[in-house]
Parts: structure tokens; sequence; C-alpha cells
């Protein structure tokens, strides 16, 4: 088996713990998010549910724990979604044509760059997690050991697939751009509509019509569904909503932020064989 | 090794390269072949279309119109091939700045998949050939400019390549830095490896190349040893200043020592077919016949500068080509 990718995976994590700065920040940042924005949004979340009766003989979670599944899979989009900003600037810099005149199939620059861009995502829902747990959100509640054990290679297995999918798109796009400036205000404009119409701040059963059909083939409600349901529970309530998820459900989203992934690959691997490095 | 023995094998042909950008051709059908073992030269103005030509044969580019062997291997059908069989240092510095010297090469002998073993002992090899064995742990920011040109062809000598490009190598590095990155390229070169570099130095191609072609606009103008080539100008140059331009030139028309005369703004250039140490005398007693004083005068040997202004009829300069070919520069750059 050809594993050049790992030439690709090895660089790029080396970069990853050498850069001090990038490395603490990214791991701060969503940190930050649970703290400030957890904390605050869940007094409020709590204070305005408070009135609703909940629905008896179902499980109660607060807003900090439905909202952590949110920023672990918002964390994963935005890691993903820059993650191939790296080889924009290894083809500016000139580096990438150390790499195109070199054996190594384009498509193992891909794999490699994914690899590495969803190492990073692992780590980062790992200590999001722990974080969370350390706030106070109830994970895992009422899990046995070998459910929790599951129930954490469920939500990797989630962040992968889906990481894979974004980090491809980020590579296409990377591929196919001359400046990281455009590639900024494109990952903005994509961030806005997947993040915001998801579910994962807010329910969105009372979305219009028009957001709630964008939302469901939105990957990443897919994965916060993944997500809670690894985390809490196949049935539970919060903020007010009851949430009923089977494994069919589940394995419906998987299958889905695969379809993306495969899709993702195959417009990247379009993009690198179109691509003049000079 | 050297061209001209009857040992020696082609290891690059190229038939009726032509490379267009848009409507811009930056290589305009250009044939030529290397042999093992010598170093060849691209010599010619920026712009010219060397780059252009370099990436071709290193299969960044997709060839369009011609045929390309490099190795053995045809750089259209067989790129993989080609791809194992050569080493490249790029025009501009094409280092991670963070990452080590040691990592460089580690990087990219992992991607051309060599065993660890012989990655490693490559590694020592190489430091220790660009004496950079002290930089081993030393981030490449940190380096000189020609240090950075120097772990730059150690990577291009990594996989043990049967040839070697070098892009413009020397290019923006210091006199001193200059001439020790030649004695790394002969010494390179005389461990066995074909040297395939361009220049727009007229002494740098004049002191590493077995062969060069003068390549302007996309086309080779000529090919030959920098030997030959200076010859073909023949053996002494004699720069002439007099008050009566006209009646010098006429003068040293009629004479048959004179094989060539080039009107400069102030004087005049005669290209002598001897020794113009013996055929000077003679000249300025022929002028003084005709009542020409001679105010200045100049005996020089042909130097490549004078080679390239010969068949391009201009100037090689540093920076920027002249204009006709500043579109194509341009374009053929990058």
């Amino acid at each position: 088996m050809n594993t050049g990718f790992l030439t690709i995976y090895w660089r790029d994590m080396l970069r990853f713990f050498r850069f001090k700065t990038l490395l603490i920040s990214s791991l701060v940042q969503p940190a930050l998010w649970m703290a400030f924005f957890g904390i605050a949004m869940s007094a409020n979340f709590n204070r305005l549910t408070s009135e609703i009766p909940p629905i008896p003989g179902v499980p109660s979670v607060d807003y900090l724990t439905y909202m952590a599944a949110g920023v672990i899979a918002m964390t994963t989009l935005f890691t993903s979604l820059f993650g191939g900003i790296v080889l924009l600037f290894d083809k500016n810099w000139g580096l990438m044509r150390e790499i195109f005149a070199s054996p190594l199939p384009r498509n193992h620059i891909i794999f490699g760059i994914a690899l590495s861009g969803m190492t990073k995502t692992f780590i980062q829902a790992v200590i999001i997690m722990v974080f969370a747990i350390f706030l106070g959100a109830a994970f895992f509640a009422g899990f046995t050991t070998a459910e929790t054990l599951l129930s954490l290679a469920g939500i990797l297995l989630f962040v992968g697939v889906f990481s894979l999918g974004f980090l491809f798109l980020s590579a296409a796009i990377s591929i196919s751009l001359e400046s990281p400036e455009g590639l900024q205000g494109i990952i903005t404009l994509l961030t806005m509509p997947i993040f915001f119409a998801s579910n994962a701040l807010y329910p969105i059963t009372a979305f219009p019509p028009v957001l709630q059909a964008i939302s469901a083939v939105n990957p990443l409600t897919h994965l916060v569904s993944g997500i809670r349901y690894f985390t809490i529970g196949d049935n539970f309530q919060a903020i007010g909503i009851h949430y009923t998820a089977t494994s069919m459900d589940i394995a419906l989203s998987f299958l889905l932020l695969v379809l993306f992934a495969v899709l993702m690959f195959t417009l990247a691997m379009w993009r690198f064989s179109k691509a003049t490095v000079t | 090794m050297r061209a001209g023995s009857i040992l020696t094998r082609t290891i690059i042909e190229v038939e009726g390269l032509y490379h267009h950008y848009g409507d811009i051709a930056a290589v305009d059908g250009i044939s030529f072949s290397v042999e093992e073992g010598e170093i060849f030269s691209f010599l010619g103005p920026n712009g010219a279309g060397k780059s252009t030509a370099i990436n071709v044969l290193i299969t960044l580019l997709q060839i369009q119109q011609g045929t390309a062997t490099v190795a053995g291997y045809d750089v259209g059908k067989d790129p993989q091939q080609v791809r194992n069989s050569i080493g490249i240092v790029f025009q501009d510095v094409t280092l991670d700045r963070d990452m080590t010297c040691g990592e460089i090469l580690e990087f990219h002998g992992r991607l051309y998949r060599m065993p660890s073993v012989e990655r490693k002992q490559r590694i020592d090899e190489l430091l220790s050939l660009v004496e950079l064995d002290a930089k081993r742990d030393v981030r490449t920011k940190h380096l000189s400019g020609g240090m950075k040109r120097r772990l730059e062809i150690a990577r291009g000598l990594m996989t043990r390549p049967k040839v070697l490009f070098l892009d413009e190598p020397t290019i923006g590095l210091d006199p001193q830095t200059r001439m020790r990155m030649w004695d790394y390229i002969k010494a390179v070169n005389d461990e066995g490896a074909t040297i395939f570099l361009t220049t727009h130095y007229m002494d740098e191609a004049d002191h590493l190349s077995d062969r060069i072609s003068i390549i302007d606009h996309g086309r080779i103008i000529t090919t030959g040893t920098p030997y030959g080539l200076k010859n073909t100008l023949g053996e002494d140059l004699i720069y002439l200043e007099t008050a009566d331009l006209p009646g010098t030139l006429v003068t040293l028309s009629a004479m048959g020592e004179v094989k060539e005369l080039r009107e400069k703004s102030r004087g005049i250039v005669a290209m002598l077919t001897g020794d113009g140490t013996k055929i000077l005398p003679q000249i300025i007693e022929n002028l003084a016949d005709k009542g020409i004083r001679v105010s200045a005068v100049n005996l020089k040997k042909p130097s490549m500068d004078d080679v390239f202004l010969h068949f391009t009829g201009r100037e090689l300069r540093d920076e920027g080509a002249e204009k006709p070919s500043t579109a194509v520069a341009r374009a053929g750059r990058r």
C-alpha cells in the first residue's frame, strides 16, 4: 500500500504542534465558547423555559448540556473548513511545487491534509467534552461504562466523517484560489447558513418551512443529532421540546454524512486534477 | 563524461517544444539535447521562456506541443518515471520556514518513498556535502540566503537523481556566495549528475557550462561550448574611439584581419581574426595614414556578454527583458 499521505500528515501535524499560539488558541477558543456563550445562554434559556411544564416521564437536560453538543459540532465545522488553508499557503509560497513535482499521487495530498485535520478535530472534541463536563454538562448520564465508551466511539465516528467532508471541501476551495483573503470570504459565506440553519444552538422545530428544509439537509444538523444521541440519549427533553431518536434515524444521519464526504472528495479530486502549480 | 566524448548518451531530448499562455508563445519551438554528465545551460533574459521550458521538463506543466524525454522517459506519457529520475532546485526559495533543515530533507525523502535507513544516511551525507551539519535542527527561516540555496541543492540531490534541474540557482545571492555555489554545483556534477541550469548571468553560464543554449523570445538562438561561442566572434575585440567614425569604419572594413564591425555611440568595436596585440599597431598605423587620430583604445577577449549581444542584437540585463518580450516575461515566469 502506498502510504504517501502519511508524509503530508506528518508535516501538517509537525506544524500544528510547533506553532504553540495556534495550538493553544485552537484549544482554548471552543472552551471560551462554552464558558461565556454557554453559561450566559443557559442562564437565559433556563429562565425562559422554566414556565414550560415538563413533559412527564421524559428525562430533562439543561441548556448547557444541550448546546455543548452544538459547540463540539461548530468547532469541528470551523476547524475543518480552515483545514485546507495550508494548501493555499503552500501554493503561494511555492512549497506546493516540490510536492506536485514529486511522484506522490495527488489524492494523497488530499488524504494527508484531511487526516491531519481530522486528528485536530478529535483533539478539540475531546477537550470540549472534558471542559463541558467540568462546567456541569450532564453527559453520559445514566450510561454504563461500556455504553459511555461506545458513545465516545460514536461521537468520534460522527465528528470524523463530518470533518472529512468539510476538509475535502476546504482543500478543493484552497487549491482553486489564489489568495487567503478569498478563502476567508468564502468560508464566512459558508459558515453563516451552515451554522445558523442548524440545530446546534436552538431547536429547528420553530423554523419557517424553508429554513427547516435547509437544516434537514445540512450536514451540521446531522452531526449535532448524532452527538446528542451519544452524549444525552435517545429520549430527552430540553428547552421545552421533546427529542427522540431511533437508531435508524442516527444511521440515516451517518449515511448522509458519508454521502457528503464522498461528494466533497470527488469535488476535491476534480479540483486537484485541474490544478497547475508553477 | 564531458560533451563531445564518444561514450556519452543523450539524457534529455527535446524536439519542437512549444508552450503558450493564451495567445503568447512563451516557448516557441525549441529543440535541443543534453548529454549524460554534462552541465548544460539555458542563458537568456528573464521572460525568455527558460522557466516555462524547465517546468515542462520537470512535469509541472503539461506538455502542449512537441516531444520531450528526460532520462529515457517521455514527460507527457510517463511523468511518474520522469519525476523519480530527477532532482529540482526551483527558481525561488521553496522551503517551509518553520521546518528544520533535517526535516526538509526528511520530508523530501518520504515524498519520494525512500526507505528510512537510506533516508537517514543520505541526509547525513548531504548535510555535510553542503556544510550544513551544524544547522540540522535549525529552522530554515534562520538561514542566510546562501544556506537556503545550499539546502535546496541538497534536497534536489536527496534521491540521487540522474538529472538535477537548477532554475536560476544563484539569483539574488552576493558574489562570494555565488562562487561557492558554483563550486557545489561542480562538485555535484563531478559525482555524476547531469545538470540542466537556467541563468540570466553570463558569467555563471560561462563558468559552469559544458554547453550553452542562448535563448531569447522563446527560441534557441544558438548552442555551443562557452569557448566555441566566444570564438565565433573572433579571437580578440578592439574598441576604438576616434574623431572620424565613418572614416574609421571605411578604413577598418578594408582590413582582412577585421572580421566584423559594430558601431557604438562614441566608438567602434572591431572583431579580429587573429591576435589583437599584433593587429592593433597595424590598425593605428592605417588610421594615421588616413589622418585619423585614435583617442582611446581597448583590447579584450570576447565575453559571454559580447556573445549574447552578437547573437541577439541586444544587451542582457539583470532585470527585465527589452520591451518586445515584457508580455511574455509576465506570462512566462509564473
